[in-house]
C-alpha cells in the first residue's frame, strides 16, 4: 500500500509538469488547429539555455525561469510569424503543411544545438537535486514538489490570463471562431504569434523545472512532444482544462507502469494510454466533462 | 465625396466572376439594400468590404479612405461592422463574453467593455439571455447575438447578411424594428436580405444584382417595377 501511495505521489508531482507542457501544445493547437510537432524540441532549447546558464554563470535553475521561458516566448512568436504564417497564404494539396513544417523545426533545433554541445548528456546537479523530505511513510523528493507547485501557479496564470484579460479574450474568441473574431477587431495574425510564443514559453518552463532531476541531451525533445501529444488527445483536442487531467494522467499511468510492470516499458505506456483512447474514448477526455 | 462607396468591384474565384464591376455609394445614414437572386454574388460583397477575400480589382473608399488592402481587423478598427449569414459565434462562451469580446475593439479596461456589452445588449434586447451559453441558442437569438456583437465595435457602417432568413413573422418584426432603432441612432446600414416586404419597408435606395453584375438600382418602388429584377427573380415569360 505504501509502495502504491508513493508511486501514485511521483506520478501526480511529474503529471502536474506534463501538464504544463502539454497544455502548450493545446493551446497552439486551439489557436491554429495544428499539432506543434516541435514541441518538445523547444522545450530541449528552453533546458539547454537554462544548463548554461547554471554552468558558466552559476544561475540557479529556479532563477533561469525568468530567462528561458521569455528567451522561447520569442523564439516561439518568431517562428509562428516568420516560418509558419507565410504558409497559411500558400495554397497546398496537403493542407497540414504548417505540421510538416514544425517537423523541421523540430529537426533544426536538435541538429543545432548536437552541433554546439555534442550529444553529451549533461546534467545539472544542485545541492537539493536528490533532497527528500517524509510526511508519514512517503518520501517527497524537493525539486519534484517544487516542480509540480510552480506549475500549478504558471498554469492558473495561463488560465487567468485566457478567462481575464482581454487579450486571452481574443485568444479564445480565435480559437472558437477565427472568421469571427477578426471582424470583432482582432487582429487574428497577431493572436497567432502570441499563442506559439506562449506555448513554447509553457513547455520552456517545463524542462526547466525538470532538468534538476532529468538528464540533458540533444533528442531530448522528441519523447516530450510525443508526450504532449498524447496529453493533447487525451484531453481531447483544443482543451485546457483536459490537458490539465491528461498530463496527470499520463504521469500517475507511467509511474505505476514503470513500479509495477518494468522501468523499461515506461514510456510504452504512454503509448498504451494513447491507443486505449482513441478507441474507447476518442473526444478525449473533456467528452467525460464537457469543458 | 460619398459616405461609403465601391468603385468597379470586382471579384474572381479562378474563371467564375462572382461580383462584376459593381459601382455603388452610400450616404450616411441610409438604409441601403443590397439584393440578388442565390448565387449572384451579395455575400462576396461583403466579403471582399471586410477583407475576407483579397479584391481582384476595383476600389473601396469609406468616408474617404482607400480601404483596399486593409486587413479584417483594420476595417472594424475604421468603423465597419457586419454580421455573417451563416452565424459564427463563439460556441463556448456566453452570450454576454461573446458581445464584450467584440466590446475590447474600443477600450482594453475590462469594466468599460462589460458596460459597453451590457448597453448594447439592452438596446438589442436581449438582457434576459446575458448568461446563455452562446450555443444553446435559439437561431432569432443567435441573429440578434450578432448583432449586438457588431454593435459593440461601435460601427459607422454596418452589414448586414440575411439577418432575418429563418426567423418567425414575429422576430421579423422585431427585426425590422432594431434596425429602424440603430438607424435612428446614426448608424447607416446595407443590407441583404431576400425577404422582399423586408427590403421594401426599410430602404432607401436598393441595388439588385445578377451573377455578379448590376441589373438595377433605384428607390424600392422603382426596383419592384423593373423589368430586369421581375426576369432574375422569376424568370422570363
Ligand atoms: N470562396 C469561394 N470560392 C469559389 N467560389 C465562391 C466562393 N465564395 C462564393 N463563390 C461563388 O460566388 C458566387 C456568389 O456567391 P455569394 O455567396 O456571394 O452569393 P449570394 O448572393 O450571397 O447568394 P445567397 O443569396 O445564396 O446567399 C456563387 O456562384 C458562389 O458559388
Ligand atoms: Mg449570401
Amino acid at each position: 500500500m505504501e509502495m502504491f501511495i508513493q508511486t501514485l505521489v511521483a506520478g501526480i508531482l511529474i503529471g502536474g509538469v506534463y501538464a504544463l507542457i502539454g497544455i502548450g501544445m493545446t493551446l497552439i493547437m486551439g489557436v491554429m488547429r495544428i499539432i506543434n510537432l516541435a514541441h518538445g524540441q523547444l522545450m530541449m532549447v528552453a533546458m539547454y539555455i537554462t544548463f548554461v546558464l547554471y554552468q558558466f554563470l552559476n544561475i540557479d535553475p529556479y532563477f533561469a525561469l525568468l530567462v528561458a521561458p521569455p528567451a522561447l516566448f520569442l523564439i516561439g512568436a518568431a517562428i509562428q510569424r516568420y516560418l509558419l504564417n507565410p504558409l497559411i497564404k500558400i495554397e497546398s494539396i496537403i493542407p497540414e503543411n504548417q505540421v510538416l513544417m514544425t517537423v523541421g523545426i523540430g529537426i533544426v533545433l536538435t541538429e543545432t544545438i548536437r552541433f554546439m554541445f555534442s550529444s553529451d548528456y549533461k546534467s545539472v546537479k544542485t545541492s537539493y537535486s536528490t533532497a527528500t523530505f517524509n510526511i508519514g511513510a512517503i518520501s517527497w523528493n524537493v525539486p519534484m514538489v517544487v516542480a509540480f507547485i510552480l506549475a500549478v501557479v504558471l498554469t492558473a496564470s495561463l488560465f487567468f490570463f485566457l478567462l481575464k484579460t482581454d487579450v486571452g479574450k481574443s485568444v479564445r474568441a480565435t480559437a472558437q471562431n477565427k472568421d469571427a473574431a477578426m471582424i470583432m477587431g482582432i487582429n487574428a495574425e497577431w493572436i497567432t504569434q502570441l499563442t506559439y510564443g506562449l506555448g513554447a514559453a509553457m513547455a520552456a518552463a517545463g524542462g526547466t523545472l525538470l532538468l534538476p532531476i532529468y538528464y540533458l541531451f540533444p533528442d531530448v525533445g522528441g519523447p516530450f512532444t510525443l508526450k504532449a501529444f498524447i496529453i493533447t488527445i487525451l484531453g481531447g483536442l483544443g482543451s485546457a482544462v483536459g490537458a490539465i487531467m491528461g498530463g496527470l494522467v499520463l504521469g500517475v499511468a507511467e509511474s505505476l507502469g514503470a513500479t509495477y510492470i518494468s522501468m523499461a516499458l515506461k514510456d510504452a505506456i504512454g503509448m498504451v494510454i494513447f491507443l486505449l483512447v482513441l478507441v474507447f474514448l476518442p473526444g478525449g477526455l473533456k467528452q467525460l466533462t464537457k469543458v | 465625396m460619398h459616405f461609403f462607396e465601391t468603385h468597379r468591384l470586382t471579384k474572381a474565384f479562378g474563371g467564375l466572376i462572382a461580383v462584376n464591376n459593381v459601382t455603388f455609394h452610400v450616404e450616411e445614414g441610409e438604409i441601403y439594400g443590397l439584393i440578388g437572386p442565390n448565387g449572384s454574388g451579395k455575400t462576396t460583397v461583403f466579403n471582399l468590404i471586410t477583407a475576407y477575400y483579397p479584391i481582384t480589382s476595383g476600389t473601396i473608399r469609406f468616408r474617404g479612405k482607400e480601404m483596399n488592402g486593409l486587413p479584417t481587423w483594420k476595417v472594424c478598427k475604421e468603423g465597419i461592422g457586419r454580421t455573417f449569414q451563416i452565424v459564427k459565434p463563439l460556441a463556448r462562451m456566453t452570450v454576454l463574453e461573446n458581445v464584450m469580446t467584440s466590446a475590447f475593439c474600443r477600450t482594453s479596461n475590462t469594466a468599460e467593455a462589460r458596460e459597453k456589452a451590457l448597453e448594447v445588449l439592452q438596446f438589442c434586447e436581449m438582457e434576459k439571455k446575458i448568461d446563455f451559453p452562446a450555443k444553446g441558442l435559439t437561431i432569432g437569438d443567435r441573429k440578434r447575438m450578432e448583432i449586438a456583437r457588431a454593435l459593440a465595435t461601435s460601427p459607422k457602417l454596418l452589414l448586414l447578411d440575411e439577418t432575418m432568413a429563418g426567423l418567425t413573422p414575429q422576430e421579423q418584426a422585431d427585426g425590422v424594428q432594431l434596425i429602424r432603432k440603430m438607424r435612428n441612432a446614426g448608424i447607416t446600414i446595407i443590407i441583404v436580405e431576400h425577404i422582399m416586404h423586408v427590403i421594401m419597408n426599410l430602404c432607401d435606395r436598393i441595388l439588385c444584382i445578377n451573377y455578379g453584375q448590376e441589373i438595377a438600382r433605384g428607390t424600392p418602388a422603382e426596383v419592384a417595377n423593373n423589368q430586369n429584377v421581375i426576369e432574375a427573380y422569376l424568370g422570363k415569360e
